[in-house]
């Protein structure tokens, strides 16, 4: 039938990447809160002494810095789920395959965020 | 893409077809535009620091846990084979920084015709691969 479109009902693909403005966005902010994140660490670590324990674990001991990282972790897990979830999307072709390394990722980021609040909460 | 292609036709423009891996890189039949180049490493870099996610929060793990865990962590990373790859890494983290950076000021409109994306796309590699040069010349001791 001319005129169907070709992603609806049946043809729907279904590993496909909602369509829509809002992953984009999201990996434009938590890129940002990154950036931030980052350039606090290096003023803090550069503004500092020697490198030391003390020095390092106290940085991380501090709620305010536990709470920043941590967000900024999560950002970054979402923001990596993004952009593998792309680099799967545009070279692995077959369904099957694609929803497998997709699913293991979801499930290999969820785990290191629950990995990221054990160290941050061990200081 | 397809979009693109249609139009190409459309208007009798010549269409490239087959081009593989090997003619934009060994072969060189097709030379990559800065752009390019930024784009792809973008890529590249994205998907090495997801790869070694594990070993950086390990190293996080160890840095921060006790003061013993932290002798340890300071004993991996002085090790030459661990610089080495802490480099890789540094590179990799700065090329995505500075091309993110980049994408932003793209996203807002600046800088988006042919020669401004090219000399922005220039200055992303100049940039990156200056401040990797400062870390590797930290990391092995020079200053």
């Amino acid at each position: 039938m001319a005129g169907t479109p070709k992603n609806v009902g049946q043809r729907r693909l279904v590993v496909g990447a909602h369509y829509g403005v809002r992953d984009w966005l999201a990996q434009r902010v938590t890129g940002i809160v990154m950036a931030i994140f980052t350039i606090v660490l290096l003023v803090s670590f550069l503004g500092g002494q020697n490198f030391t324990y003390e020095g390092w674990a106290g940085l991380f001991a501090r709620q305010w810095f536990k709470l920043f990282t941590l967000v900024t972790f999560l950002g970054l897990y979402y923001h990596v789920w993004v952009g593998v979830r792309d680099i799967w999307m545009d070279y692995i072709k077959p369904v099957g395959t694609r929803l497998t390394l997709m699913i293991a990722t979801v499930i290999w980021l969820v785990g290191c965020a629950a990995w990221t609040v054990q160290i941050l909460w061990s200081v | 893409m397809s979009e693109a292609v249609r139009e190409a036709q459309k208007k009798g423009r010549p269409v490239i077809r087959n081009v593989d891996f090997g003619d934009i890189t060994y072969r060189g039949y097709y030379k990559q535009p800065p752009s390019a180049i930024v784009s792809i490493l973008h890529r590249v870099s994205g998907l090495g620091l997801f790869l070694f996610l594990p070993f950086l929060l390990y190293l996080f793990q160890e840095s921060l846990r006790s003061e013993i865990s932290f002798a340890h962590f300071a004993g991996v990373v002085s090790h030459p084979f661990t610089k080495l790859i802490i480099l890789g890494l540094s590179w990799a983290y700065l090329h995505h920084f500075t091309a993110g950076i980049r994408h932003l000021f793209m996203d807002n409109h600046i800088a988006l015709d042919k020669d401004d994306s090219q000399r922005t796309a220039r200055w992303v590699l100049v940039i990156s691969l200056a401040l990797t040069v400062l870390v590797a010349l930290k990391l092995f001791g020079v200053f």
